[in-house]
C-alpha cells in the first residue's frame, strides 16, 4: 500500500509536467492542425537558459530564491521569443501548404534547436543548481519533498490561470473562435495572425515552466532531453483528446500516473518476466489501448472525417 | 507499356542503366566508404518507396514505419548468425521476414485504421517505441535479441557458394562487398519501382488515391476501405521487412540504435521533401537525404578549417544544424516537395488562386 501511494505522488508530479508540455502542444493543435514538433526542444532550451543564467547568478553570490526567479523569468522570454520566432518563421508561411509540409518543418526546426543547444551548452549533462530547499514531509505513508509540492501546486495553479484566460478574456474567446473555424473567426474581426502567434507564446511560456520543474525535479539536464518529454507529453495530449485544454491536463496527469504505478508493479504482474526498464512503453500501449476504444481520445470532441 | 520502345526512352534508360553501372566504380575512386553511402542511398531508396505506398498512395501518416524494418533486420540477425547458430539460406529468411514484418502490419493497423490522421500517426510512433524498447530489452530473462549489445557475426547475403561479402573476381574486375550489394540494392530497387508503378494506375492503387483524398466517399462508391488501407499498411511492413533484412546482412550486426524514431521521421521526411506519391520525387528525396548528411561530414569540417583556420564549432553538430536547416528551407520554397507530380502541383495552384478570389 506504500508503494502504491508512493507511486501516485511521484506520478502527479511526473503528470503535472507532462500537463503543462501537452498544453503547449494542443493549443497548437487545437488552432492549426499542426504538430509542433519542436514544443521538446523549447522546453529543453528553458532549463538550459535557466541552468545558465540561474547558475550564473548564484555564482555572483545573489540570494538562491531571487536567482531562481530570474532563471524562470529569463527562460520565459527566450522561450516565448523562440515560441514567437518559430511561428513567424517557419509556420506562417506554410498556412495553406499540403498537411504535412509543416510536420516536416516542425521536425527540421528541431533538428536545428537540439544541435544549436549542443553547439551553446556542449554534449555533457548539466547539473541544475539546486533552487529549492530539501525539504522532506510524510503523510500517510508517502514520502515527498518540497520540489514535488512546488511542483504540483505551480503548475495546478498555471493550468487554472490558462482556463481562465482562455475561457474569461477576449483573447482566449478569439482563440477558441479561431480554432473552431478560422475564416469564418478572421470575417468577425479576429485577427488570426496575432492569435496563433499568442498560442504559440502562451505554450512556450508553460514549455519554459516545464523545463524549469523538470530540472528542479531530476537535477540534471541535457540537450536531448526535450525529445522524449515531447513525445510522452504529445502522448498525454492525444490521451485526453488532442486541442482540447482540459484533455491534455488530464492526460497529463493520468500518463504520469499509469506510468509510474506500470514502473513499480510490472515486475510483480509479470512474475519477474518484464522488469521496469519496460516503464517507457506504457505511455504507448496505454493510449493505444484507448484511442482503439475511443478514436478521439478521453475528453476529445467527437468530429466527423473531415471538416 | 508502347512508350518504353520508342527511341528516345530507350535511349534514356540506356544511359540510367549504364550510369547505375559504373557509379559504384566512380565511387570507388574515393574510398569503399563512398560505396557504402551509395549503398545505403539505395537501401532508403527502397525503404521510402515502401513508406510511400502507405503515405503517399493512401495517405495514412506512418511514424512507426521503421519497426518493420527492425523486424526485418532481427528476423534476418536471429536465423542466420551464431547467436542461436541457425544459417538458414536467403531464400528462407526474406520470406520470412516479410511476412513477419507483414504480420506486424496487419497486428498495428487492424485495431487502429479506423483513427484519423494525426492520431494514427501518434499510434504507428508509439508502435515503433513499442518495437524498439522490447528490442532492447529482450535479453533476460530468455535472452532474444541481446539487448542494446545487439546481434553480431551475421551472415551476409549468399547464393549457394557466391557470397555478398568480401572481394570477388568477376571479368578481370575486383568487386568488393559493398559493390555487390549496391547491384544487389539496385535491383530490388527497380523491383520495388516496378511494384510502385504498376500499384499506381491499379484499382487497388485507385482505391488508395480514392481513400486518400476523400475517405467517406470512397465508401459510398464502394471501396472497402478498411481492408484497402490494411493492405496498404502490409504491403508497406513488406517491403519494410526485406529492406531490413538485406541491411542486416550488409552490415553484419544489429542492435536497436539503428531502429529509433528519428529513423522513421528520416524516411518520412525523404517521401515529403521529394514528393509525396510520386516515384521520381520519392526517389530523388532519398538519395539527397541520405547524400547530405555524409557529403556534409566531409564538408563541413575542412570548409571551417579554410574559412577560419580552426575548428570553430563541432563539426558534427554543424553538420545536423545545416541538415535541419535544409529541411525547413526546401519546405519554405517547395512545399509541395522538391519534384512533385504534375496533377498534385495543379491541385496546389488551384487552391492558391481559390484561396486568393
Amino acid at each position: 500500500m506504500d508503494i502504491f501511494l508512493q507511486q501516485i505522488v511521484n506520478g502527479l508530479v511526473q503528470g503535472s509536467i507532462y500537463a503543462l508540455v501537452a498544453l503547449g502542444y494542443t493549443m497548437v493543435y487545437g488552432i492549426m492542425g499542426l504538430i509542433n514538433f519542436a514544443h521538446g526542444e523549447v522546453v529543453m532550451i528553458g532549463t538550459l537558459v535557466t541552468i545558465t543564467v540561474a547558475g550564473s547568478l548564484i555564482n555572483a553570490g545573489m540570494p538562491v530564491a531571487l536567482a531562481g526567479m530570474a532563471g524562470l523569468g529569463a527562460s520565459m522570454l527566450i522561450c516565448m521569443a523562440l515560441g514567437w520566432g518559430l511561428e513567424r518563421i517557419a509556420y506562417r508561411p506554410l498556412r495553406n501548404a499540403p498537411r504535412l509540409t509543416p510536420l516536416i518543418t516542425a521536425i527540421g526546426m528541431s533538428i536545428v534547436l537540439q544541435n544549436l543547444a549542443m553547439m551553446i551548452w556542449g554534449r555533457n549533462y548539466l547539473t541544475f543548481p539546486p533552487l529549492l530547499p530539501k525539504v522532506n514531509f510524510e503523510l500517510a505513508g508517502a514520502h515527498f519533498t518540497a520540489i514535488q509540492v512546488f511542483i504540483v501546486v505551480v503548475s495546478g495553479g498555471t493550468m487554472a490561470g490558462l482556463l481562465a484566460l482562455i475561457y474569461r478574456t477576449k483573447l482566449g474567446m478569439a482563440m477558441r473562435a479561431t480554432a473552431q473555424n478560422p475564416a469564418v473567426a478572421s470575417l468577425m474581426g479576429v485577427n488570426i495572425n496575432r492569435v496563433i502567434a499568442a498560442a504559440f507564446v502562451i505554450g512556450s511560456a508553460l514549455g519554459a515552466l516545464a523545463g524549469v520543474m523538470v530540472g528542479t525535479y531530476y537535477e540534471i539536464a541535457h540537450y536531448q532531453m526535450g525529445f522524449m518529454l515531447g513525445l510522452k507529453a504529445f502522448t498525454a495530449a492525444v490521451l485526453g483528446g488532442i486541442g482540447n485544454l482540459a484533455g491534455a491536463m488530464l492526460g497529463g496527469v493520468l500518463l504520469g500516473i499509469i506510468e509510474a504505478l506500470g514502473a513499480g508493479y510490472i515486475g510483480d504482474l509479470t512474475g519477474g518476466f518484464l522488469g521496469s526498464h519496460y516503464q517507457d512503453i506504457f505511455a504507448f500501449v496505454v493510449l493505444i489501448v484507448v484511442l482503439m476504444f475511443k478514436p478521439s481520445g478521453l475528453f476529445g470532441e467527437k468530429t466527423g472525417d473531415r471538416a | 507499356m508502347s512508350k518504353w520502345l520508342n527511341p528516345r526512352s530507350a535511349f534514356g534508360i540506356t544511359l540510367i542503366a549504364v550510369a547505375l553501372l559504373g557509379l559504384p566504380f566512380v565511387a570507388a575512386m574515393g574510398g569503399q566508404a563512398w560505396v557504402r553511402i551509395l549503398d545505403f542511398a539505395i537501401l532508403y531508396v527502397f525503404l521510402a518507396l515502401g513508406l510511400n505506398i502507405v503515405v503517399g498512395y493512401a495517405g495514412l501518416l506512418d511514424l512507426g514505419y521503421i519497426a518493420f524494418y527492425a523486424v526485418g533486420a532481427y528476423t534476418w540477425a536471429l536465423l542466420a548468425s551464431p547467436h542461436f547458430g541457425l544459417h538458414l539460406p536467403i531464400w528462407a529468411i526474406l520470406p520470412i521476414g516479410a511476412a513477419l514484418a507483414c504480420l506486424a502490419g496487419v497486428l498495428l493497423g487492424s485495431p487502429t485504421l479506423k483513427l484519423r490522421g494525426d492520431y494514427l500517426a501518434i499510434v504507428t510512433l508509439g508502435f515503433g517505441e513499442i518495437v524498439r524498447i522490447f528490442m532492447n530489452n529482450l535479453n533476460a530473462p530468455v535472452n532474444i535479441t541481446n539487448g542494446p549489445q545487439g546481434i553480431t557475426l551475421i551472415d551476409p547475403v549468399a547464393f549457394g557458394d557466391f557470397k555478398f561479402s568480401g572481394n570477388t573476381q568477376l571479368f578481370g574486375l575486383t568487386l568488393s562487398g559493398p559493390m555487390k550489394y549496391y547491384y544487389l540494392l539496385v535491383a530490388l530497387a527497380i523491383l520495388v519501382v516496378i511494384i510502385n508503378l504498376r500499384l499506381q494506375n491499379s484499382r487497388i492503387g485507385r482505391a488508395w488515391q480514392a481513400i486518400r483524398e476523400d475517405e467517406i466517399a470512397a465508401k459510398a462508391v464502394g471501396i472497402n476501405t478498411r481492408n484497402i488501407k490494411l493492405l496498404a499498411f502490409a504491403m508497406g511492413a513488406s517491403f519494410g521487412g526485406i529492406a531490413g533484412g538485406v541491411f542486416a546482412a550488409m552490415q553484419g550486426f544489429v542492435s536497436p540504435e539503428s531502429f529509433s524514431l528519428m529513423e522513421s521521421i528520416m524516411i518520412l521526411a525523404m517521401v515529403v521533401l521529394g514528393g509525396m506519391g510520386h516515384i521520381p520525387g520519392v526517389i530523388l528525396g532519398a538519395v539527397l537525404l541520405s547524400i547530405l548528411p555524409e557529403a556534409l561530414r566531409y564538408g563541413v569540417g575542412p570548409i571551417q578549417m579554410a574559412l577560419f583556420g580552426k575548428m570553430m564549432v563541432d563539426p558534427e553538430s554543424l553538420r545536423m544544424l545545416v541538415f535541419g536547416l535544409a529541411l525547413v528551407l526546401v519546405m519554405r520554397f517547395k512545399p509541395a516537395g522538391l519534384w512533385p507530380s504534375p496533377e498534385r502541383k495543379r491541385e496546389l495552384s488551384e487552391k492558391r488562386t481559390e484561396g486568393k478570389a
